[in-house]
């Protein structure tokens, strides 16, 4: 008997949004039946782009549908942008944990919010996580995938791996494939630590120095992110440590973008810059 | 809340008057049975009483009956005591829904140096026994069988395979664990060489089992300790439930005739209302050559532990082969090897009985089961039109 939160039982028992939307803007699937479980999103979206009705049907066990409801809470009466950055984890904190065995349920909830984003915007959607060479033929997962859910989850063991992506959950003979994608992911990961503490200017930088770096920075990985989102930023002024920037386009009305703020531009700059900046909004 | 337990073929309860046989042997009676005191021996005149019983319920010599841990460690000592006398030959038969105790080591065998034949089943379950005589070389030390599947209730024709394994000069190991106690057996006319059999699944304890070993047979002891068993099982014998499990088996035999009259009729009946009522269900394996208490049923396009989930939420215990009760992630290998389609594999049901139920709790299960599988079916994203083209398991986000 699976160990379910009370909050799992009482998505399951009393799932919220079930059934289908006529005339959806957006529709997302993930799964199948030979998987085991299968999960349909369906949401409607208003003029402003927020999602004002959302519904879901689930072929699969109790965390399948425990997760899927969730999802749908998760989702109602926020923005694509917004829903885009829920990530399995999020998922699995909204109901208070899933069993180890069961996180491929919530896998299973953000890949079906993924298609249904991407169908909204009327490109295929992006996977390249999908792309690449099948190693578990029993659940037809690939190399990718399963290298991006080592990373992604910070994965150390086969049966780990099997708990996320079901990859080997079946005839195992894929065992000794995914050990060697687990130990190749960390060696690469590890790898890239001693570059990166490298890239960190070691001696003290010059303040002309500094203002250069930071501006390099936004210039190379700040900037383009934001713009692929609609949003832009600009730097006002570096006051010592004090970096002062402004929003604009999309990033203006978007009410995560103080932790886009934190997360992204203040958690860049320290990784390149230095550990003590700190990153504020000022308007204009 | 109620309890309605149906889920017989993972274990029982145990039977008040086995509780009561065993209850003296954990206070008063607890003599070590090889003592040469007299305080020992009474407790070695009682174990050898309960063997008589267990030969009694299998039609054998008590001398032919090894007490052991569980139905695994039969199986384990059955299967590695012939291929330990027989070092030279290195090939196993065996079918590919046996259960994980002789499944999982001859797989184990397949990777240490042995050859093993898996024997294939058709869409309801049968061996094909062409197949079986074909597979037995001169290099087969032993052909394992199963009597009956544990999750279909699929009855094995075993005197049958009995007679090909003889034919061809090998020997025949059957685990009976879900047989004995069920269906009548007659070893004294069998071509059977080795038996398993279980306490837990005829209302004895967990934790004891039995070996049948035909007197002739040469074997190795799996366990090696003391000269307990005749020197074939090491190890001082679990006294009580040595005990539990020879009342269990006077008490099986003496009950015999109700599990295939009362018991089958509460079957039918549950199984034939379900089938009624419940949208899109199929049986899993032959209706016919089957254990009298198991129904094992598939619902379309829903799945096997939601099923269980919402069973549980009205008391009522079963089973299921889907892949999400398993542990693993893979559905039942049993309905895989029958070629059960996925649409239905996933969601399968067993509904186990035993001597215990009555008419009121089967048709309590009639009464909740089929709305359960219809509130599944409306959250199910599949139904009748689902058309299966995913032959792959690719999780595929489609546009």
């Amino acid at each position: 008997m699976w160990d379910y939160s009370e909050k799992v039982k009482d998505h399951f028992f009393h799932p919220r949004n079930v059934g289908e939307i006529e005339n959806p803007d957006a529709v997302g699937e993930a799964g199948s039946l030979a998987c085991g479980d299968a999960l349909k999103l369906m949401l409607k979206l208003d003029k402003s782009g927020r999602i004002v009705d959302v519904k879901f049907k689930t072929f699969g066990c109790g965390s399948a549908i425990a997760s899927a409801s969730a999802l749908t809470e998760m989702v109602k009466g926020k923005t694509l942008d917004e829903v885009a950055k829920i990530t399995d984890n999020d998922i699995a904190d909204y109901l208070d944990g899933l069993p180890e065995q069961k996180m491929h349920c919530s896998v299973m909830g953000r890949e079906a919010l993924e298609a249904a984003i991407a169908n909204y915007r009327g490109f295929k959607i992006e996977k390249p996580v999908d792309e690449g060479t099948i190693v578990c033929k029993c659940f037809g997962v690939t190399d990718n995938k399963i290298a991006h859910e080592v990373r992604e989850h910070k994965l150390t063991t086969i049966e780990q791996v099997t708990n996320y992506c079901k990859a080997g959950g079946g005839c195992r003979s894929c065992h000794p494939q995914i050990q060697a994608i687990i130990d190749e992911v960390w060696q690469k990961e590890k790898e890239k630590a001693i570059v990166e503490s490298a890239r960190k200017p070691v001696k003290k930088l010059t303040n002309i120095q500094k203002m250069k770096l930071i501006q390099e920075t936004i210039e190379r990985d700040i900037r383009p992110a934001l713009q692929s989102d609609g949003g832009d930023i600009e730097l006002i002024d570096i006051d010592g440590d004090r970096v002062m920037v402004s929003f604009r386009g999309s990033c203006v009305e978007c009410p995560s973008s103080k932790v886009t703020l934190k997360s992204t531009v203040e958690a860049k700059l320290q990784e390149f810059v230095a550990d003590t900046i700190i990153v504020e909004e000022v308007a204009l | 809340m109620k309890v309605v337990y149906t889920d017989n073929n993972a274990t029982t309860k145990v039977a008040p008057e086995v509780v009561e046989a065993m209850l003296p042997y954990f206070t008063e009676h607890y003599g070590n049975p090889s003592s040469m005191h007299s305080f020992g021996g009474q407790v070695a005149k009682k174990i050898d009483i309960a063997r008589q019983q267990v030969a009694d319920i299998l039609g054998a010599d008590p001398s032919e009956i090894v007490f052991t841990s569980c139905g695994t460690e039969s199986d384990n000592a059955a299967i590695w005591g012939i291929l330990r006398a027989n070092p030279h030959k290195r090939h196993v038969v065996t079918s590919r829904v046996e259960h994980p105790a002789v499944y999982n080591l001859c797989k184990y065998l397949a990777q240490s140096g042995y050859y093993v034949t898996e024997l294939g089943v058709d869409s309801q379950g049968m061996l094909n026994l062409n197949e079986l005589a074909d597979a037995i070389k001169e290099d087969t030390a032993i052909v394992s069988i199963m009597y009956a599947n544990n999750e279909t209730g699929v009855i094995f024709p075993i005197e049958e395979i009995g007679a090909i394994v003889k034919q061809k000069g090998s020997i025949l190991h059957t685990d009976a664990v879900q047989a004995v106690g069920k269906i009548p057996l007659d070893l004294s006319k069998s071509t059977i060489d080795l038996l398993t059999l279980s306490g837990h699944k005829l209302h004895a304890p967990k934790g004891v089992g039995a070996l049948f070993v035909r007197k002739g047979i040469t074997f190795s002891p799996f366990i090696i300790g003391g000269h307990q068993e005749k020197n074939r099982r090491g190890g001082t014998e679990n006294v009580p439930s040595i005990i539990g499990l020879g009342k269990a088996c006077e008490l099986a035999k003496k009950f015999m005739s109700e599990e295939t009259t009362r018991v089958k009729q509460l079957r039918d009946k549950l199984e034939d209302e379900i089938l009624k009522k419940a949208p899109d269900p199929r049986v899993n394996g032959h209706r016919i050559q089957r254990l009298p208490n198991t129904t094992n049923m598939s619902f379309e396009f829903v799945e096997g532990e939601a099923i269980l989930l919402l069973l549980n939420e009205k008391g009522i215990c079963a089973s299921s082969g889907s892949a999400c009760t398993s542990g693993s992630l893979e559905p039942s290998h049993v309905l895989r090897a029958m070629g059960v389609p996925f649409t239905a594999v996933h969601g399968s049901v067993r509904l186990s009985l035993s001597r215990y139920n009555t008419m009121e709790e089967v048709d309590y299960i009639i009464e909740h089961l089929p709305p359960i599988i219809r509130r599944l079916r409306e959250i199910s994203p599949y139904g009748r039109e689902t058309k299966i083209k995913e032959q792959t398991a690719r999780v595929s986000a489609r546009i």
